[in-house]
Formats: C-alpha cells, sequence, structure tokens
C-alpha cells in the first residue's frame, strides 16, 4: 500500500514538475518569438500540455476529492478554448499587418488582387517597410515624378 | 400548430447544449444528487433561452474506433507539438522561417470545418488564420520551416487530421465526400504570391 502511495506521489510530481516546465517555455516563448503569429504558437502548444500535464498531477494527489472532476473542466475547457482565442488573434493580427513578412518563407494568403482586406486600419503599418521608406523619401526619383504628374 | 412545431424542433435540436450544460453544472458542484440535478436543468434552461445560439447543422455521427483512432493521434502530436516549440522557444539560435500556407479541404460541414481548425491549432507547427467557408480553404501559419519540401509535408499532414476528424466524427455523406477525392493534389489557390 505504501508503495503504491509512493509511486503514485512520484508520478504526479513529475506531471506537475514537466508541466511546470512547459508552461514556462511558452512564457519564454511569448517572449523570445519575433512576432504576434509566432507567440499565438507558444500561447497555444506549450501551455495547453502544461495545463494538462499540472491537472493530471494535481487529480493523481487529489484523489478521493471532488475537486477532481473542477479540474476535468479546467482542461476539457483549456482544450477548447486556447485554439480559438489563437485563432481570433493571429486573424486579427494578420489582417492588420501586425506580420514579420520578412521572416515568411511564403505568404500564400497574402498578395493576388481579390485578397479581401475589409478591416484594415488606414494606419496599419506598410507591407514593405523599406521600400516605403525609400519612396518617403523627398529626394528620390519617385519624389520628383510625383511632382511632374 | 406550426408554432408548436418549431418549438419541439428547436428544442431537440438544443437537447446535446442542453445535456452538457447540466453535466458541467454537476462537475462544477462536484457531487452527484437530484437536487444538482434539478437546478442544473433550471440553470440550463434559463441559458439557452436567455442566450440563445443558432443550431448546429448537420450534427454528428460517433465512430467509436475512428474516435479512439483520432484521440490516439491527438495526444500523440499535442505531446510531439509542445516539445517542439518548447525548444524553438529555448533554443539559443531562435527561430527558423515561418509560412502562411493555404490549404484545399473535403470537407464541407460547418461542425466537423470547426473540429478540424481546433485540431490543427494543437498539432505541430500550425495555427489557423483564416478560413474561406465557400471555397473550403484553410490558411494556416507555420512556425518553423525549412524549405518548400516541408511545406508540402505540412500540407499532407493537415490533410490527414481532416481525414482523421472525419472518419471520427462525420455523417456518411461527410465520408464518402472524402473517399471520392482520395488524394487529391494539394493544389494552391490561383493568385497567390510569394513575398
Amino acid at each position: 500500500m505504501n508503495d503504491v502511495d509512493s509511486v503514485a506521489d512520484v508520478i504526479a510530481v513529475a506531471c506537475l514538475l514537466v508541466g511546470a516546465f512547459f508552461c514556462l517555455t511558452a512564457g519564454v516563448g511569448l517572449v523570445r518569438f519575433p512576432d504576434v503569429l509566432s507567440r499565438m504558437h507558444a500561447g497555444t502548444k506549450p501551455q495547453v500540455v502544461g495545463v494538462l500535464l499540472i491537472m493530471t498531477g494535481s487529480a493523481i494527489r487529489l484523489v478521493g476529492s471532488s475537486v477532481i472532476w473542477m479540474l476535468l473542466l479546467v482542461a476539457a475547457f483549456q482544450l477548447l478554448t486556447a485554439p480559438v482565442s489563437a485563432h481570433m488573434v493571429s486573424r486579427i493580427a494578420y489582417r492588420r499587418r501586425h506580420v514579420r513578412r520578412d521572416l515568411l518563407l511564403v505568404d500564400e494568403l497574402g498578395g493576388g488582387p481579390d485578397l479581401y482586406r475589409g478591416d484594415e486600419p488606414a494606419d496599419a503599418p506598410p507591407e514593405e517597410p523599406a521600400q516605403a521608406f525609400v519612396e518617403s523619401q523627398p529626394d528620390q526619383g519617385t519624389g520628383a515624378g510625383d511632382g511632374k504628374a | 400548430m406550426t408554432a408548436s412545431d418549431v418549438a419541439v424542433r428547436r428544442l431537440r435540436n438544443q437537447v446535446p447544449l442542453l445535456v452538457s450544460l447540466v453535466l458541467v453544472w454537476n462537475l462544477l458542484w462536484g457531487t452527484w444528487s437530484w437536487a444538482n440535478l434539478i437546478s442544473g436543468t433550471v440553470v440550463a434552461l434559463a441559458v439557452t433561452w436567455l442566450l440563445p445560439l443558432p443550431p448546429v447543422a448537420g450534427g454528428a455521427s460517433f465512430h467509436p474506433l475512428a474516435v479512439v483512432h483520432f484521440l490516439g493521434h491527438l495526444i500523440r502530436d499535442l505531446a510531439l507539438s509542445s516539445a517542439q516549440v518548447a525548444w524553438d522557444a529555448i533554443r539559443p539560435s531562435g527561430l527558423r522561417y515561418g509560412a502562411i500556407i493555404s490549404v484545399q479541404l473535403r470537407t464541407d460541414s460547418d461542425l466537423l470545418l470547426t473540429m478540424i481548425a481546433e485540431t490543427l491549432c494543437l498539432v505541430p507547427g500550425s495555427i489557423v488564420i483564416d478560413l474561406d467557408r465557400e471555397k473550403r480553404v484553410f490558411a494556416l501559419h507555420l512556425l518553423s520551416v525549412r524549405d518548400d519540401a516541408e511545406l508540402e509535408e505540412q500540407r499532407v499532414r493537415v490533410r490527414a487530421t481532416e481525414d482523421r476528424v472525419v472518419r471520427a466524427f462525420g455523417s456518411a455523406a461527410d465520408i464518402a465526400a472524402l473517399d471520392q477525392q482520395p488524394d487529391q493534389p494539394a493544389r494552391r489557390p490561383a493568385g497567390r504570391s510569394t513575398s
């Protein structure tokens, strides 16, 4: 009996520690990743697994108490809501151009004349920052061309 | 007569929602009792009456073996993808390039597309950015890719995920639609541009 208890304790501790580690990497990812879209990856996957593992560890330690059902609910709703919120934030970030395009290999959603750009704000950062900077310089060829036209 | 017919149909559409609300209520209390069951039913009816949701058209069926297969893959994918993202986060060299790809799906059901999108957010590498409902095209952001070959790999993986979800929860018609186009090449929609 005692052995069974200590084995369960070891498993619970392992779950809690690994879960805490995953939550930590989620936080580190939020700080280190370069743009909103990448940060959402850190906010969903390691975060969800971290919470699931912590719930599992707590459930093993709390066997027999009614709190376990609440842990189950927390886990279920974490699984259901984290992807939805990540999707909503990414979608808005993409449409408001908070995307580091220089870090994208391909962008099959962007470009093309038929792209829907319904809710893009007037003060959105330019699509190509470097080019926009060159065009905004008054003594460049583009500026003179504008003056003639 | 018609009014009561509509009411009955609406109630029948709401039954799964009501049952799940009562279940959540009982889980929150942590104990099982008739008082919890009855109060939960009252609360569920009040919630669905005060905050009505549109009914989910089509509905889902349930294929036990395929569901086990799907859940097994989901757990494995979840563990794999978190380990991957965790490593990307703490690795000194930082991230490789990201990518935004679009993938053509074959399913035509709101509920199934929702489940596929949720699953895709939890499997390695992808987050759903946008969904063109009419053309059934998902736009996904990939966290870390090396080359074009890896993009194709991801496309295949997305369609495999779709396959598992539909076979687990889809109706017979959905599964038939899947079988009709078993290995349609993952074509890219026209009008794309590489940046």
